[in-house]
């Protein structure tokens, strides 16, 4: 028992692959164009189910003693003329969500929710409030304006990590990557209509220092082989770089993703969102390190990283 | 690389005990812990409990600074020699802006003069001082003088600092435990309030300035008509319909109460008592002296409470006010008077109150998240990686440990995206061992002894490790700062594991493998 479990049981990619990954180069780089086109376009419309923290309005979570007469509550709720009134239930019968819009100003949000509190005890006597959330337009403005600062320079500052330690085409291919894959991501938050607020800013964020974890460790082998073959063509490099970090890239991911499943599993309402958001991210940055940012290498450095390629490339590498 | 000095050994075994030192008291009961024990602190989504963002209203502070300055041009024209006549005198608060046309245009810089007179000095930053309203005159005798940008930020940065104090006075006259009020942004108060589920009562104490003023009333004044007279405001009752003409002189203001108690009257009446320091016990007793037999309003936030006859001087600085009171209204006023006023009203421009059921849950929802991703993650690790990936695991529960050490230590406070972030660092932290155990891999496969292919392993994962964690932490740094409230916690713990995880994954794992290479000197490694 011990001896077996002392001993690697799997891989999931076998040694020595010689994948030409670059041959999907063209390919990868238009689908992901694409995709990534398709998701601004899917932001825009039908547009994305922007949460509270971002759109302002009010959310409670309450339990009714017994079994939600939604009926009932729904008349009550929008006797009080606050806008389109929202209610749901949501995991068991006596659980119901309500959402309100935003209203005019701040202390109109705040009327809001006292007014609401007190038409739920008239409709359903003895219902307790678990949550509330009211976020008023002019801060829900401000958390977006946040929101999306932190995702600019975040961005940035990965570009200016990596062309500071790398050269600039490898921090070039990095933000491009960067760039198509969140532009993804927000094109599966439209998809799935999972909200997106702070939590879910959260999670691309995460996924963008991990997805610049993973690239830099392809763009590392990369340069080890660059300096290594020094003859080698650059496609070639590219390919026998990612061939090589394809068991890390994908151990990685693989713990990664184990340790983000389960919350989405049983992480709760509150944590869904952000889970699932990580887990297609996971997934994405994988496979774009892969099929994105090393063809961008090529192309960006097919002239500066080995400037004797314009000729046909020697028939054999030489090692040193 | 794979030797290590003793005392680097033991300064190794030692910050690992450390570690698990200072995480036991979260796993202890507060009771049986020493005082300088820390425990990681819950936030407000999982202990339950009521967040308020509040917003000082400066479009108050701007309406009455521009009231006053009115007020001011009015009186100056008056008592000019000679009178200056002028028209059209009016507040702009929309532009923060007062205007009005001199009749003779030649007087124009005289009344420029008496407004400048009543400018207020306020501090411009970097140590100069400046004017809070710039006057301006036009050829045609037009005179305005606007309340600058710099003297708003000014006034508003004031107000927050007087509010938090007087917003910590009436939170703790209402009994709540621990709770936290800071100042947030340049006209923001935060407060939270954990354990409270409804923060209605809460609410309405900070809603309101209780700005409380005695003043005399105008007698003839005739309440029917479509404006006051000059000097005169039209404020209405407590009861239904009821105005009142108020004089605007504030004879005594509550800033002069010491003290402010809730008790019954005579007849069973709820009322509040008040007591005045000398200040306010002079003034009062020369109003009283003066004016026996009329009747004098009590105003609190522009309405009228109570306006009782004075029946005869009152020189010992106490009073009632009986108004319509029931046990809670009076409780609340005495203590509103007693904490103070506010200089501006506060809004509330953000509230999310979680119940501790919920809270609860959440915690439950975490636990079971971090139990599974636990043993999802040391499962594929060890049977991917073998022995090496064993040894991993060991030092992940290490990273874990010390992680919630760092965090009580800290004084961090655990959010549900915090909790979150623990459950992912466990899938990051083990992405370093990932790259040591495939380097060593392939050294062991390009030939090398399993020393060398141990030493480089090492080494040269190194520098890449540094390079992917590093990137984990910009993006953390932004967001920690640009997001707020529950957000924060996860990008403190993730920071916090990663930094964490960058030590036990390496050395920790490195004392472990080199410790069995010298026991048993093996001559192939298990990758």
């Amino acid at each position: 028992m011990f001896r077996a479990l002392s001993r690697p049981l799997f891989r999931i990619v076998p040694d020595d692959t010689r994948i030409p990954f670059m041959k999907g180069a063209v390919a990868g780089l238009m689908l992901s164009a694409f995709l990534s086109i398709a998701s601004v376009v899917l932001a825009i419309y039908p547009g994305m189910a922007r949460g509270i923290d971002f759109q302002g309005g009010i959310v409670m979570e309450v339990r009714t003693q017994g079994e939600a007469d939604l009926a009932r509550l729904r008349s009550a709720a929008s006797a009080l003329n606050l806008g389109d009134v929202g209610l749901q239930q949501f995991g068991a019968p006596d659980a119901v969500l309500i959402r309100l819009p935003v209203q005019g100003d701040e202390a109109g949000t705040q009327r809001a929710v006292a007014a609401m509190r007190a038409a739920l005890e008239e409709a359903s006597p003895g219902t307790r409030v678990l949550r509330v959330e009211a976020v008023g337009e002019r801060v829900s403005s401000e958390l977006f304006r946040g929101g999306m600062i932190a995702l600019a320079i975040s961005l940035l500052a990965m570009l200016v990590y990596i062309w500071f330690r790398f050269e600039w085409q490898f921090g070039i291919a990095a933000i491009i990557t960067l760039i198509l894959d969140t532009t993804k991501t927000i094109g599966f938050l439209a998809v799935t209509q999972i909200e997106f607020n702070l939590q879910t800013i959260a999670a691309i964020l995460t996924i963008v220092g991990f997805s610049v974890n993973d690239k830099v460790v392809v763009f590392d082998r990369m340069r080890e082989n660059l300096r290594k073959f020094k003859q080698m063509p650059l496609r070639d490099v590219v390919d026998l770089s990612i061939n090589e970090t394809l068991n890390r890239s994908i151990g990685t991911s693989a713990t990664l993703f184990l340790s983000a499943l389960p919350l989405a599993l049983f992480g709760g309402d509150a944590l869904a969102g952000f889970a699932w958001t990580m887990l297609f991210g996971i997934v994405l940055s994988t496979s774009s390190s892969i099929f994105i940012t090393a063809p961008l290498v090529l192309y960006t450095g097919a002239k500066s990283l080995r400037p004797k390629e314009v000729a046909p490339p020697p028939a054999q590498a030489q090692a040193t | 690389m794979m030797y290590f000095a003793r005392w680097k050994v033991l300064a190794i075994i030692g910050v690992c005990l450390l570690g698990i030192l200072v995480s036991l008291p979260n796993v202890l009961p507060r009771s049986v812990l020493p005082d300088w024990a820390r425990q990681i602190n819950l936030g407000l989504d999982l202990r339950g409990g009521s967040y308020l963002l509040l917003e000082v209203d400066t479009s108050t502070m701007v309406r009455e600074r521009l009231e006053a300055l009115v007020d001011v041009a009015r009186r100056g024209a008056s008592s000019a020699n000679p009178r200056i006549l002028y028209t059209g005198l009016a507040a702009n608060p929309a532009e923060r802006r007062i205007s009005l046309r001199v009749s003779d245009p030649a007087r124009a810089a005289d009344m420029a003069r008496i407004l400048r007179e009543a400018a207020i000095v306020v501090p411009a930053g970097a140590g100069s001082q400046q004017p809070d309203i710039e006057v301006t005159t036009a050829a045609d005798g037009l005179v305005s003088a606007t309340l600058t940008e710099v003297a708003l930020r000014a006034k508003a940065g004031n107000a927050v600092e007087q509010s938090l104090e007087i917003v910590r006075r009436r939170i703790d006259e209402t009994g709540v435990a621990e709770a936290l009020i800071a100042r947030q942004g340049a006209n923001r108060i935060l407060v939270q309030l954990p354990g409270v589920e409804d923060p209605a009562r809460i609410k309405t104490l900070l809603g309101q300035t209780a700005r409380m003023t005695f003043h005399l009333l105008d007698e003839a004044a005739n309440l029917q008509a479509p404006t006051p007279p000059p000097g005169t405001m039209f404020l209405a009752g407590d009861r239904f319909q009821e105005r009142y003409a108020v004089r605007r002189r504030v004879e005594v203001d509550g800033a002069n109460l010491t003290d402010a108690r809730a008790g019954q009257d005579q007849n069973g009446q709820w009322v509040v008592n008040f007591t005045f320091d000398s200040i306010g016990t002079r003034r009062f007793a020369d109003v009283t002296r003066q004016n026996v037999g009329r009747p004098f309003a009590i105003v609190l936030d522009e309405r009228v409470i109570t306006a009782p006859n004075i029946r005869e001087p009152i020189t010992g600085g106490r009073g009632q006010i009986s108004g319509s009171f029931d046990v809670r209204g009076a409780n609340d006023l005495a203590v509103l008077l007693r904490a103070g006023a506010l200089p501006a009203p506060l809004t509330v421009v953000e509230e999310r109150t979680v119940g501790p059921e919920l809270g609860a849950d959440a915690i439950r929802a975490g636990i079971i998240s971090l139990a599974v991703g636990a043993s999802f993650v040391f499962l594929y690790m060890g049977l991917a990686y073998g022995f090496f990936g064993w040894l991993a695991n060991i030092a992940l529960l290490a990273n874990l440990v010390i992680m919630i050490g760092v965090l009580s230590v800290m004084g961090a406070t655990l959010t549900l995206p915090g909790i979150a972030g623990i459950v992912l660092t466990l899938g990051t932290a083990l992405d370093a061992n990932i790259l040591i155990n495939e380097r060593i891999r392939e050294e062991v496969r390009n030939g090398r002894t399993p020393i060398s292919a141990l030493e480089l392993g090492f080494t040269k994962a190194s520098g890449t490790i540094m390079d992917s964690n590093l990137t984990n932490l910009i993006a953390m740094a932004c967001l920690y700062g640009f997001g707020s409230g529950p957000v924060k916690g996860f990008a403190v713990t993730v920071a916090v594991g990663t930094v964490v995880q960058m030590w036990t994954a390496t050395v920790v794992v490195r004392l472990m493998v080199a410790t069995w290479y010298r026991r048993r000197r093996p001559q192939t490694l298990p990758v």
